[in-house]
C-alpha cells in the first residue's frame, strides 16, 4: 500500500502558518507524504498544485476570516478539473456557524482550535475517497 | 557586610536625589503616599536586605542603566501604562466608531488594526483582497479611508499605534497628512509604526518586498523621523509574534534583539547617530501564562538591550539604552472552548505584563479564538486591566518582585540562553542572514511542535481543552463583518479615483520612481503622492516595480 498523499495550504493572505505547519509535521510523522505551499496561494494555485502533485487530500489552514469566500473555490476547481476523489478539509479559526455551509460546498470536515493532530490524522486515515491499493 | 549596606545606602541617596528627583520634579507621582489595601504605607522601592555584589552592577534602580528594574524610576507610581487596545475592522467609519467608544472607557491609546489587503499593499478591489476587505482589521485605500478612520479625533491628543510593516512609510505619510489636515503639525504627533519587517518574514507573513530594500524604507523612517516627526516610535521590533508562532520564552528574546541588533546595524550602515534615532526605537514582547517566566523574560531583555546598545554600539545617550516595551497578550493562549475562561487566562497575563514594567498593553477580548471581539469582550479586557492598574496594588512599588531568589535565576538564565541565540546568530551574520537559511523559522517550529505534543500528551494541561471539557452550545453572539463591506469599499475606492486630479497623481508616482530608484529618502515623495490621493496599492507598486517582491523560502 502506498503512503497517503497531503497537500496543506494557505489560502488567501493570512500569514498564520503555525497551525499548518504542525499539521503537516504530523501527518509526515504519522507516515503520510505532505507538501506544504507556503503562505498566499490563490484558489487556483492550491487546485493547480494538488493536480500536478496528485494528492488524495487537500488540507487548508485559514485564520483570516475570509474562509466563506477562498474555501469552496478550491472545491469548486477541484470538480472543474474532472476530480471528485480528493477528500477537502479545512481548519483554523472558524466559526461553528459557518461549518454547515462550508461541508455543502465540499469542505468535508472543518477542524477548528484545540483539534488534536492525533483527531486529524486519524480523520483522513477513516474518510480517504481513493484506494491506496491500486 | 556593614559597609556594604552603607554602600548600597550611598548608591541610593544619589539615585533618590538624581534619578528620581529629575522625573519627579517634573512629573510628580500620582500620590504623595501609597498604601497596600490594609492601609499600609508603600515605598517607592525595596533593595536588599542582605550583601548581594551581584546588585548594584545586574540589578540596579529602576530609571538607571542596565535598566533591570524598569525604564522610570517611579514606574505606575508617575503615571500608569497606556491602556492600548488594538482593534480595526470593516469600513473607516466602523473603526472610527469602536476607537470613539474606547476613547469613552478610559483607553488612554489608539492602536490601529489593518486588514489583510492593506497590510500587504493590495487595494480593496485587487484580486487577491476578494474575501479579505474589512476582515482582520480595517480597510484603507487612500488618504481619503484615513481621514475618515480619525475623523473627530484630535491627533495631538492622543498617541496612535499603527500595526504596519511593509507599506509602514505610505501609512504613515497619511497619517502626518491628516493630522496636517487637522491643523496638528508632524513635530506634536506621538504614537508608533510597528516597521518590523524581519519578524514578518520570520513569523507574521505580511511582507512585500526583499530585503534589502525593505531594510532602507526602514532607515528612511528614521532619518526623517528624527528631523521631523521627532516624538514618533519609528519601529517595535515584535517578539510577539515569533512567540505565537510557537516559540519559547527565551527564543522571543533572542530572537527579537537580534532583529533589533540588525536595525541598529542597517541605521548605522546608512550614516544614522546612534543617539539620535537610538531613543525611538521601541519594542513589543507577548504576555503568556507562566506568570514569573514572563517578568522574568521583560526584566532580562530590558537588561540585555541596554548592554547591547551601551558595549555593542557606543551608545552614550541612557534613553537609546532604555528598552521601552508593549506588550499584548498572548493570543495562543486562548481557548476556543469555555471562552469565559480566557477573561482568567489574560488576568495573568496583564499581571505578568505590568509586574514585568511594560509601557502600554493591549488585553485580549474572551472571544478571539472564535471571531474578532465584540464591543462587550473588548469592555471585559480592558476592565481588567483597570482592576489590575487600581485594585491591585501591584503597581503601588517599582518592580516588586526583584529580588525573589526564583525571578532572579530566571532573569539571569533566560539572558543567557538569549544571549547563545544572538552569538549563534552573530556566526550566522546577521538576523537577515540567519531568516535566509530558515535557521530562526525553524528553531521556532521545533519548539511550537514540541508545545502541541506537550498538549496532547497531557504533560501541558489546558483547562477545558485536554482536561476538565464539558459539553457546551455554540457560541452565539460573535462579531461578523458584513460580506457587502467589500462591496461599499470597493464603491468608494472607485469613487475617490473618479474624482481626484489625475494628472497630480501620476506626476507623484513618477517622482516616486525615480527616487526609489536612486538612494534619496523615500518619505518626502511617498508624502507627495499620498496628498495627490494616490491609493495605497499604487504606490506600493511602484516600489514593486523598482524593488521587486520577496519570495517566501517554506521550510517544515
Amino acid at each position: 500500500m502506498r503512503p497517503i498523499r497531503v497537500l496543506v495550504a494557505k489560502p488567501g493572505l493570512d500569514g498564520h502558518d503555525r497551525g499548518a505547519k504542525i499539521i503537516a509535521r504530523a501527518l509526515r510523522d504519522a507516515g503520510m507524504e505532505v507538501i506544504y505551499t507556503g503562505l498566499r496561494q490563490t484558489p487556483e494555485q492550491i487546485v493547480r498544485a494538488a493536480v500536478d502533485e496528485d494528492v488524495d487530500v487537500v488540507a487548508m489552514s485559514i485564520l483570516s476570516g475570509a474562509h466563506n469566500h477562498l474555501l469552496p473555490q478550491v472545491a469548486k476547481g477541484m470538480k472543474a478539473e474532472g476530480i471528485e476523489d480528493v477528500l477537502i478539509v479545512g481548519g483554523g479559526v472558524i466559526p461553528d456557524m459557518d461549518i454547515p455551509n462550508l461541508k455543502i460546498q465540499g469542505i468535508e470536515a472543518v477542524f477548528t482550535p484545540g483539534t488534536t493532530t492525533e483527531t486529524v490524522v486519524s480523520y483522513i486515515r477513516m474518510n480517504l475517497k481513493r484506494d491506496l491499493a491500486e | 557586610m556593614e559597609n556594604w549596606k552603607k554602600h548600597l545606602q550611598v548608591e541610593r541617596e544619589h539615585w533618590e536625589q538624581t534619578t528620581v528627583k529629575k522625573v519627579t520634579d517634573r512629573f510628580p507621582e500620582r500620590k504623595e503616599t501609597f498604601l497596600t489595601g490594609s492601609r499600609e504605607p508603600v515605598e517607592r522601592l525595596y533593595t536588599p536586605a542582605e550583601g548581594d555584589d551581584h546588585y548594584l552592577e545586574e540589578i540596579g534602580f529602576p530609571g538607571q542603566y542596565p535598566f533591570t528594574r524598569g525604564v522610570q524610576p517611579t514606574m505606575y507610581r508617575g503615571r500608569l501604562w497606556t491602556m492600548r487596545m488594538y482593534a480595526g475592522f470593516a469600513t473607516a467609519e466602523e473603526s472610527n466608531a469602536r476607537y470613539k467608544y474606547l476613547v469613552s472607557q478610559g483607553s488612554s491609546g489608539l492602536s490601529v488594526a489593518f486588514d489583510l489587503p492593506t497590510q500587504i499593499g493590495y487595494d480593496s478591489d485587487h484580486a487577491l483582497a476578494a474575501g479579505e476587505v474589512g476582515k482582520v482589521g480595517v480597510a484603507i485605500d487612500s488618504l481619503a479611508d484615513m481621514e475618515r478612520l480619525f475623523e473627530g479625533i484630535p491627533l495631538d491628543r492622543v498617541s496612535t499605534s499603527m500595526t504596519i510593516n511593509a507599506p509602514a512609510a505610505v501609512l504613515l505619510a497619511m497619517y502626518i497628512a491628516v493630522a496636517e489636515k487637522q491643523g496638528v503639525s508632524a513635530d506634536q504627533l506621538r504614537g508608533t509604526i510597528q516597521n518590523d519587517i524581519l519578524k514578518e518574514y520570520i513569523a507574521r507573513g505580511t511582507y512585500i518586498y526583499p530585503t534589502k530594500p525593505s531594510m532602507r524604507l526602514i532607515t528612511d523612517i528614521f532619518a526623517y523621523c528624527s528631523k521631523e516627526v521627532p516624538q514618533w516610535n519609528t519601529i517595535s521590533i515584535s517578539g510577539y509574534h515569533i512567540r505565537e508562532a510557537g516559540s519559547t520564552a527565551a527564543q522571543e528574546v533572542g530572537f527579537t534583539l537580534a532583529d533589533g541588533i540588525a536595525y541598529v546595524e542597517a541605521a548605522l550602515q546608512a550614516g544614522l547617530d546612534i543617539d539620535e534615532f537610538g531613543p525611538r526605537l521601541s519594542f513589543f514582547f507577548n504576555a503568556h501564562n507562566d506568570l514569573l517566566e514572563e517578568v522574568s523574560k521583560y526584566r532580562a531583555a530590558r537588561r540585555m538591550w541596554a548592554k547591547i546598545m551601551k558595549e555593542r554600539f557606543g551608545a552614550k545617550n541612557p534613553k537609546s539604552m532604555m528598552m521601552k516595551f508593549h506588550t499584548q497578550t498572548g493570543g495562543s493562549t486562548l481557548t476556543a472552548q469555555q471562552p469565559d475562561n480566557n477573561i482568567v487566562r489574560v488576568t495573568i497575563q496583564t499581571l505578568a505584563a505590568i509586574l514585568g514594567g511594560t509601557q502600554s498593553l493591549h488585553t485580549n477580548s474572551r472571544d478571539e479564538a472564535l471571531a474578532l471581539p465584540t464591543e462587550d469582550s473588548v469592555r471585559i479586557a480592558l476592565r481588567t486591566q483597570q482592576i489590575v492598574a487600581h485594585e491591585s496594588g501591584v503597581t503601588q512599588t517599582v518592580d516588586p518582585l526583584a529580588g525573589s531568589y526564583y525571578i532572579e535565576s530566571k532573569t539571569n538564565q533566560i539572558e543567557e540562553e538569549a544571549l547563545a541565540l544572538i552569538e549563534k546568530i552573530d556566526e550566522l551574520g546577521g538576523a537577515p542572514k540567519a531568516i535566509d537559511i530558515g535557521f530562526i523559522q525553524q528553531a521556532i517550529s521545533d519548539s511550537a511542535y514540541a508545545a502541541q505534543k506537550d498538549i496532547e500528551s497531557g504533560e501541558q494541561v489546558v483547562v477545558g481543552v485536554n482536561q476538565y471539557q464539558m459539553d457546551e452550545e455554540a457560541p452565539k453572539d460573535l462579531l461578523r463583518v458584513d460580506p457587502v463591506v467589500e462591496k461599499r469599499q470597493v464603491d468608494a475606492l472607485h469613487i475617490m479615483k473618479g474624482g481626484r486630479d489625475q494628472a497630480m497623481v501620476e506626476a507623484a508616482l513618477a517622482e516616486l520612481k525615480i527616487v526609489c530608484q536612486g538612494t534619496e529618502n523615500t518619505m518626502p515623495a511617498i508624502l507627495k503622492a499620498v496628498y495627490s490621493y494616490a491609493t495605497l496599492g499604487e504606490i506600493c507598486d511602484v516600489m514593486r516595480d523598482v524593488f521587486g517582491e520577496y519570495e517566501q523560502h517554506v521550510r517544515l
